[in-house]
């Protein structure tokens, strides 16, 4: 990744300003693991907790950070608009319907990722470094031109993986790919703790033995999601679920604070198992 | 056990809301992905329009907005002249638009999006001349 | 005669194009058909891994393009079936190593020793999509019922639309007790939504994920009602008319709940 190689350390007027954001890329490789999902809820989480957070669509040509944040009505500008001059990031910058000091700036719809320079794409990043916390980049799935325009303008990465032999394969060649700039932080998603239990899927101790990357989170499946996404209200809005509560976890580990470590969910028990306890309860 | 299931089964439908949205937002996917059929589009609706009243063809805007669940095309054509009812041309006519004023009464709304207010969009507007007669044309 | 040429799509990743391309492959395989499945995801392979043939890769899609085998000497025979084989993508090679033009040569000579090639595309519309598409005279698109899917999906057929290959649908993983309970949408909205002919529908099914993790299409299993629903595809792939199962009728679940709520 030559490009990606390249770039210099922070010009050196920064060090007199105020501290720059983060850069964080999200991508896997793997396509429908949970990017998009996860770079909606840690972005909200992330504002929760009130930092000042914009999430970045570089999935030109298939966006979708936008309808999984219910904004999809109020997207007038986008990326590329940004990076061609036609407007300015102001005017790109769609405000969160939920979250305060959270901002969307959308992908092209009808453009090709081709179309995005990398060194605009590093010079826009840099530029919302100096006013957000957190840039939040979505990446797209794969592993060509848009991956690697996603990830040129990151300081930092978060892999998503599920706990399934292609997702798994996927992450560990994207890690390789990300080299050695990046030390990305794992996160498992989809996590089926009942089938896991029954030795159908690999576990979280499975994906790290191959994997090997610091764990940032671990979110169960949850169907709920599906619905999350049918309104647009991420699900980090409802810390009283278990996933929603998991990004906030999330959250916390990335900025730093002391939280203990990903657990992995435990199994609930099965319905059938419960209609037998309370059959045997009956018999009893 | 049965508050579970309930919990469970009980949701009220997000699936409706969803389909909603993905409709709208496929619409608005198509719109940008096909800028020459918004510009055919635009073409012929001024070549519609111009059959019947004289339009400032350098001052048409053509958008399309969302309005609560629907998407509108809005069209805002300044118009230059409108022919007698008899079909001559109206002696006041005025040629370079600077100097007069557009014959529609623009219909000043202010647009609000999301609680920013926007200029007032100017609405197009037949403009009814109260010599009108069976004869004139009617523009649909 | 030659072989048809079908690509599977879908725009968004991980609705399980390399999923239904290994069962409809093995169901077309198991209906007496002579099947090739090429894997075009360059850099990301999978279908390899999917139908366990992981190990046995000794040739890859570039190295046919660049001339430095022949076809046959990459193609791995999956031995469960009487005719099956499959050309597995390059891992270590970016998707621009292969032009679509070379790509649609090589599902060309494939073609010529098969009844059916079925492509498997990668996810997104860049490079490996085009590719996989250059190749193929049929389309099958793939969505899940949710927003993005179907988004994505719409996308996908706009952008093979217009170049004369017929599109057809696959609903996948559909959870019909989430369709009850209003909290997903319908087939009937996923087609309402996309306008394309209706080619299949495939519950969600978590033996997809054990089976996928041992190395076996879902339908070698005697016991999976994913057999017949995917042997319902091939048969309409065939031009059979064949009706669509339907998940309307009440589960399990919903049965012991009324029992339940009854005593």
């Amino acid at each position: 990744m030559q490009q990606v190689e390249s770039i210099q350390a922070e010009p050196a007027a920064s060090a007199a300003t105020a501290k720059l954001g983060r850069a964080i890329v999200i991508t896997s490789g793997k396509g429908g693991v949970g990017k998009t999902t996860t770079t909606a809820n840690l972005g909200t989480a992330l504002a929760r907790r009130g930092a000042r957070v914009v999430m970045i669509d570089a999935d030109i040509g298939l966006r979708n950070l936008d309808i999984v944040l219910g904004l999809e009505s109020r997207v007038k500008h986008h990326l590329l608009d940004v990076l061609e001059d036609r407007v300015t990031i102001d005017d790109a910058l769609v405000g969160d319907k939920h979250s305060e000091n959270l901002f969307l700036l959308a992908a092209a719809q009808s453009r090709e990722k081709d179309d995005v320079e990398t060194p605009k794409m590093q010079a826009l990043v840099a530029s919302l470094r100096e006013r957000f916390d957190y840039v939040l980049i979505d990446c797209p799935a794969g592993i060509e031109l848009g991956f690697k325009n996603a990830v040129a303008g990151a300081q930092e990465a978060i892999v998503v993986c599920t706990p399934e032999v292609s997702a798994v394969r996927d992450v560990d060649r994207v890690v390789g790919l990300l080299g050695n700039r990046f030390r990305p932080q794992l996160v498992i998603n989809r996590l089926r703790p009942h089938l896991v239990k029954k030795g159908k899927m690999l576990s979280v101790e499975d994906v790290n033995a191959i994997l090997r990357l610091p764990l940032l989170g671990v979110l169960a499946d949850e169907p709920e999601i599906i619905v999350t996404t049918n309104r647009g209200e991420p699900l980090a809005l409802r810390t009283e679920n278990a996933t929603g509560a998991a990004y906030h976890a999330i959250a916390a580990r990335l900025a730093g604070d002391d939280v203990p470590p990903p657990m992995p969910p435990v199994p609930k028990p099965t319905l059938l198992e419960r209609i037998g306890s309370l059959v045997g309860r009956k018999r009893s | 056990m049965i508050e579970f299931l309930r919990r469970l089964f009980g949701h009220n439908g997000s699936s409706a809301t969803a389909k909603e949205r993905l409709r709208l937002v496929l619409m608005t996917d198509h719109l940008e992905l096909a800028p020459e059929m918004i510009e055919t589009m635009k073409r012929e609706l001024v070549d519609v329009i111009s059959r019947h009243v004289e339009v400032d063809r350098e001052r048409i805007e053509v958008n399309f907005e969302r309005q609560d669940s629907t998407l509108a095309l809005l069209a805002n054509i300044p118009i230059v002249s409108v022919n007698r009812p008899n079909g001559k041309a109206d002696a006041t006519a005025a040629p370079p638009p600077q100097t007069a004023p557009p014959k529609s009464e623009p219909v000043a709304k202010a647009a609000e999006s999301d609680g920013e207010a926007k200029p007032p969009r100017k609405r197009r507007r037949r403009k009814k001349s109260p010599a009108k007669t069976a004869a004139a044309p009617a523009v649909s | 005669m030659n072989a048809r040429k079908i690509v599977i799509t879908s725009g968004k990743g991980g609705v399980g194009k390399t999923t239904t391309t290994d069962n409809l492959g093995a169901t077309l395989a198991n209906r007496g058909h002579r099947v090739i499945l090429i894997d075009a995801d360059i850099g990301l392979r999978n279908l390899d891994l999917v139908l366990g043939l992981e190990k046995r890769i000794v040739f890859d899609l570039v190295e046919v393009a660049e001339g430095r085998c022949q076809l046959r000497q990459a193609l791995i025979k999956d031995k469960r079936f009487e005719s099956l084989s499959i050309l597995p993508a390059a891992q270590t090679r970016e998707k621009d190593a292969i032009t679509p033009e070379q790509f649609a040569s090589i599902v060309e000579r494939a073609a010529e020793q098969a009844d059916y090639v079925l492509i498997d595309s990668p996810a997104g519309i860049e490079t490996g999509f085009r590719n996989a598409v250059a190749g193929a005279t049929e389309a099958i698109v793939v969505t899940t019922p949710e927003v993005s899917s179907i988004r994505d999906a719409d996308r996908v057929v706009g952008k093979i639309a217009g170049a004369g290959k017929p599109i057809r649908l696959i609903v996948n993983r559909l959870r019909p007790e989430m369709v009850r309970s209003g909290d997903m949408l319908s087939v009937d909205d996923v087609c309402d939504v996309l306008s394309i002919e209706l080619l299949g529908v495939v519950p969600d099914d978590e033996e997809v994920i054990d089976t996928t993790n041992r190395g076996e299409p879902i339908v070698l299993s005697d016991t999976n009602r994913l057999r017949t629903i995917y042997d319902k595809i091939a048969r309409r792939l065939e031009g059979e008319l064949v009706p669509f199962t339907s998940f309307d009728g009440q589960s399990f679940i919903g049965r012991i709940i009324d029992a339940l709520k009854a005593g």
